[in-house]
């Protein structure tokens, strides 16, 4: 009988517990309060979220709610499905390729920020998303098993095939879908061709950049596609510089990230007054290193040296993002065919 | 009496049904009704595409060969272990054989690639003994490593549970015939196998059907593309929840063709052995089996050991003292505890009602087995329902009530419990129906009813196969990233999910560690188990 009393407690603390962890809306606050959309790693303990919400708050006497979800795709499929009943005052975490898809959505103003003051490696005059921070994907090799890396796409393509590569899948992943973006603006009709060849250096396909990254650095192959900016990563926390981006002749396709303004948002005046602010010290100052990216805007002090170790890629491939949307599909259905010949 | 006791189980067993059918059911339907699915969405991956059947075909391929692995390679082993009660670190061993089950997939993948990986210790070992280096593991032979590597563990456990109930007067029998090995194999072990490994054949399989990261990431290509992935796929990019759901139905449509089919092999009948008294092994004393076993036990020890020393030898390098001290760690761990316990106890509430109604069926001969077949299919199915498509519908659903995080721990809790289901029927199913057939009747003549036959007639005998069901199903809710927040964020921060999380920035020595501390908290829960449900000695 005693055990079954101790097992009643242990029950009730159970859903005492449980209770917990479903939670109580927290308590009411008296200023006004702006809701952002964004993803987990933004708002990460190191993310750069914690400092640029400490740094609004502190000016506008305002409250920043993040509501976070896995990444940009989940962000734009969150929306779709609230529709106009979402919550979000600002949805910040998109990128480029899902433009297009987020202004079909219709649920987006335009932002009215000035965007010839930004920095980025092409123009950029979409009225609806505003950019916050871009990077360029690369690939990244080891340099302690590669001494002669790949200098061009067509390089990568060609080369000696025991020396392997490690992808992410287009059909899950955003430097998936980059890649291949990728291999469509430089090779164009010749893509499929192009991916039959480099099949022979593709180590694995991955559903996603973690799965991807942590083969590469347990050394399962010397090279894997990732962002031009992961060196700065490991040199600055790591004080590493056995990984190395290569940069490619032909140039690089981009990934810009973007922020834009909920239509019909009843805290109009302070979102406008977020994006603006997106774009200046304040928000900007913590994107390289908590962000791991290039600031779109305006920094306060030059950027740590580790991002420039590389360089800027020669040319920069970005598609429309109404042909992206309209080709996505197709393009991934040559890809598919291409390699599983 | 008894026609109220009829009620009662029929109340449970309507209750189980309906927490299974309404948490599946009602979100699959919501996300269809929803129909959000885009004109052009999902085109490719219609049903009836070649591409869909390419991936329906290799599906069942590498679940039916992995599944055929793991069977062939872990029976050997559960039979040596039970021939040999007095294995030097036998306890330990099984408690490490559970562990696996708690590993999230990338971990356990990163585990296994540092061993038998291009740059792993096999290759590094060959290259040192002047063999060539070994062959790439990417393709269908990693899938079938990383499967083998879960599920011939989980065989040889399952398997080994149903061995140790076979009474000992079989053995004294055996032993006074002369039976040799084969004599042994045929008479005693074989019916018992018999009977369970359609069982346990079935869990596997569905557990490799629905297998995802590990099938991407050690396949080598897209050519290695399970159902799942298209359901995930058709949930993100393509963002066509209606789809999703139809390719959700057709994996647990051709599932339950696959348990229909296994359920045939199985033979009730031979079910029904009860715990005998401590049994002695009288066979195996020739020195020829005793060296065959300890290397069967030893190589098995060895392709499941090596994966997880690397998980610790890789954790060992991150900074402990610091990822426990972080709040946010033991934060993730109690929340992950308590989903693991919440989840496991409800398992077994559902598993229960369920499991007894089936055995009681079972006992019967008139005609009874389509429903005892019904039964088995909503034990064994539950979970191959892409967990992916069970959240969004929920989120769905929940969204006009507020912020549908709020309710992720009670989904959560509800999903891993549902996906425990077929632990614990493996665990539980089989251990029940004997004991009801052996002392049903007797309790019921003598009229021992309600709390007292609980306390002196059931839990005795089935406090270790309760506790083994509890901790199988918690493994697996500790190791269950909690169906990834596709449209919704949690704030259920759970230790798969920091491990994911500082995976995805970079941080993969702090995921190293947390991935440790995972295992560790993993093979805590087990030991304890054990010690709880070791006999009392007279």
């Amino acid at each position: 009988m005693r055990s079954a009393f101790i097992s009643a407690r242990f029950l009730a603390l159970i859903l005492a517990g449980l209770a917990m962890l479903c939670g109580v809306a927290p308590a009411a606050r008296a200023a006004e309060t702006l809701t952002i959309y964004t993803y987990e790693s933004f708002v990460a303990d190191w993310g750069p979220g914690p400092k640029i919400k400490a740094a609004f708050e502190a000016e506008c006497g305002c409250s920043i709610e993040w509501v976070a979800v896995a990444d940009g795709v989940a962000l734009l499929n969150r929306l779709k499905l609230e529709g106009r009943g979402t919550r979000a005052d600002i949805v910040l975490g998109l990128d480029n390729n899902l433009v297009a898809e987020a202004r079909g959505t219709g649920l987006f103003a335009p932002h009215g920020v000035d965007t010839t003051r930004l920095s980025l490696p092409m123009s950029w005059t979409d009225p609806l998303f505003l950019p916050f921070d871009y990077a360029h994907f690369a690939v990244i090799y080891d340099s302690e098993r590669l001494k002669d890396p790949p200098k061009s796409l067509h390089d990568l393509v060609e080369g000696d095939a025991t020396e392997k590569i490690i992808l992410e899948d287009p059909r899950t992943s955003t430097p998936g879908l980059g890649f291949l973006l990728w291999m469509k603006a430089v090779f164009h009709d010749e893509a499929g061709a192009a991916w039959t060849k480099l099949g022979r250096r593709v180590l694995t396909v991955t559903p996603g950049w973690s799965e991807a990254y942590g083969l590469f650095t347990k050394g399962e192959a010397p090279m894997v596609l990732s962002y031009i900016t992961s060196p700065a990563y490991h040199e600055i926390e790591e004080k590493s510089e056995r990984y190395k981006a290569a940069l490619f002749e032909e140039g690089h396709y981009i990934q810009i990230e973007v922020a834009g303004l909920v239509a019909g948002t009843a805290h109009e005046v302070l979102a406008r007054r977020f994006l603006s602010f997106m774009t200046g010290p304040g928000f900007q100052d913590q994107i390289p290193t908590g962000n791991w990216m290039f600031p779109a805007g305006r920094v306060s002090s030059a950027m740590p040296a580790a991002f420039g170790s590389v360089g800027a890629p020669g040319r920069t491939f970005i598609f429309d993002p109404e042909i992206v949307a309209a080709k996505r599909q197709e393009w991934t259905a040559e890809w598919l065919d291409a390699v599983t010949r | 009496m008894a026609r109220r006791r009829d009620a009662l189980r029929s109340l449970g067993l309507a209750a189980a049904l309906t927490v299974v059918a309404g948490t599946i059911g009602v979100a699959l339907l919501a996300l269809t009704l929803r129909s959000l699915d885009q004109a052009a969405g999902g085109a490719s991956l219609g049903l009836g595409s070649p591409y869909l059947w390419r991936v329906i075909g290799f599906t069942l391929l590498q679940a039916g060969l992995s599944t055929a692995l793991a069977v062939a390679l872990g029976v050997p082993v559960a039979l040596a272990l039970a021939r040999r009660p007095a294995f030097p670190g036998r306890s330990a061993l099984l408690a490490l054989f559970a562990v696996p089950l708690a590993l999230p997939a990338l971990v356990a993948v990163l585990g296994i690639v540092v061993v038998f990986g291009a740059n792993g210790w096999l290759g590094r070992l060959a290259a040192a003994l002047g063999l060539g280096p070994p062959p790439s593991i990417y393709g269908l032979s990693g899938i079938l490593i990383a499967h083998v590597f879960f599920n011939l563990p989980l065989v040889a456990r399952l398997a080994l549970a149903e061995l140790e109930r076979i009474p000992g007067e079989s053995w004294r029998l055996a032993a006074e015939l002369g039976l040799t090995r084969l004599g042994v194999l045929r008479f005693i072990e074989g019916p018992v196998l018999v009977a369970v490994l359609p069982g346990i054949a079935g869990l596997v399989a569905m557990l490799c059907v629905a297998s995802f990261t590990v099938v991407l990431t050690l396949g080598g290509g897209p050519r290695a593309t399970t159902v799942e992935v298209a359901v995930y796929q058709a949930l993100r990019f393509d963002f066509a929840p209606a789809l999703a759901v139809r390719l959700a139905l057709a994996q647990i449509a051709i599932c339950a063709v696959l348990v229909a089919l296994l359920g045939r092999l199985a033979t009730p009948e031979a079910v029904g052995w009860g715990p005998g008294r401590r049994i002695m092994r009288l066979d195996g004393r020739g020195r020829a089996g005793l060296i065959g076993d300890h290397l069967v036990i030893w190589l098995a020890a060895a392709f499941v050991l090596l994966p997880l020393l690397s998980v610790v030898t890789a954790g060992l390098g991150a900074p402990i003292g610091r990822l426990v001290a972080d709040p946010e760690f033991l934060r993730a761990l109690a929340t992950s505890l308590l989903v693991a316990v919440s989840a496991g106890l409800l398992s077994l509430a559902i598993a229960w009602p369920i499991l007894e109604v089936r055995a009681r069926l079972g006992a019967r001969r008139d005609g009874r087995q389509a429903a005892r077949r019904l039964l088995e299919q909503v034990l064994s199915l539950s979970i191959v329902v892409p967990p992916v498509v069970v959240r969004a519908g929920w989120f769905v659903l929940l969204l006009p009530l507020g912020d549908p995080a709020r309710f992720a721990p009670a989904i959560v809790v509800a999903l891993n419990a549902i996906m425990a289901l077929p632990f614990v029927a493996r665990v539980l199913g089989p251990a029940l129906e004997a004991h009801l057939n052996r002392h049903d009747r007797l309790a019921a003549s003598l009229g021992i009813e309600g709390l007292d036959r609980l306390r002196l007639v059931d839990w005795p005998v089935l406090r270790r196969p309760v506790l083994l069901a509890l901790v199988m199903a918690g493994l697996v809710s500790l190791g269950d990233l909690g169906a990834i927040a596709l449209f919704g964020s949690d704030r259920l921060t759970t230790l798969p999910f920091l491990l994911y999380q500082r995976m995805g920035s970079y941080r993969t020595n702090d995921a190293a560690g947390i991935a440790l501390l995972l295992l560790a908290a993993a093979l805590a829960i087990t030991l304890l188990s054990g010690q709880l449900g070791r006999e009392r000695r007279r």
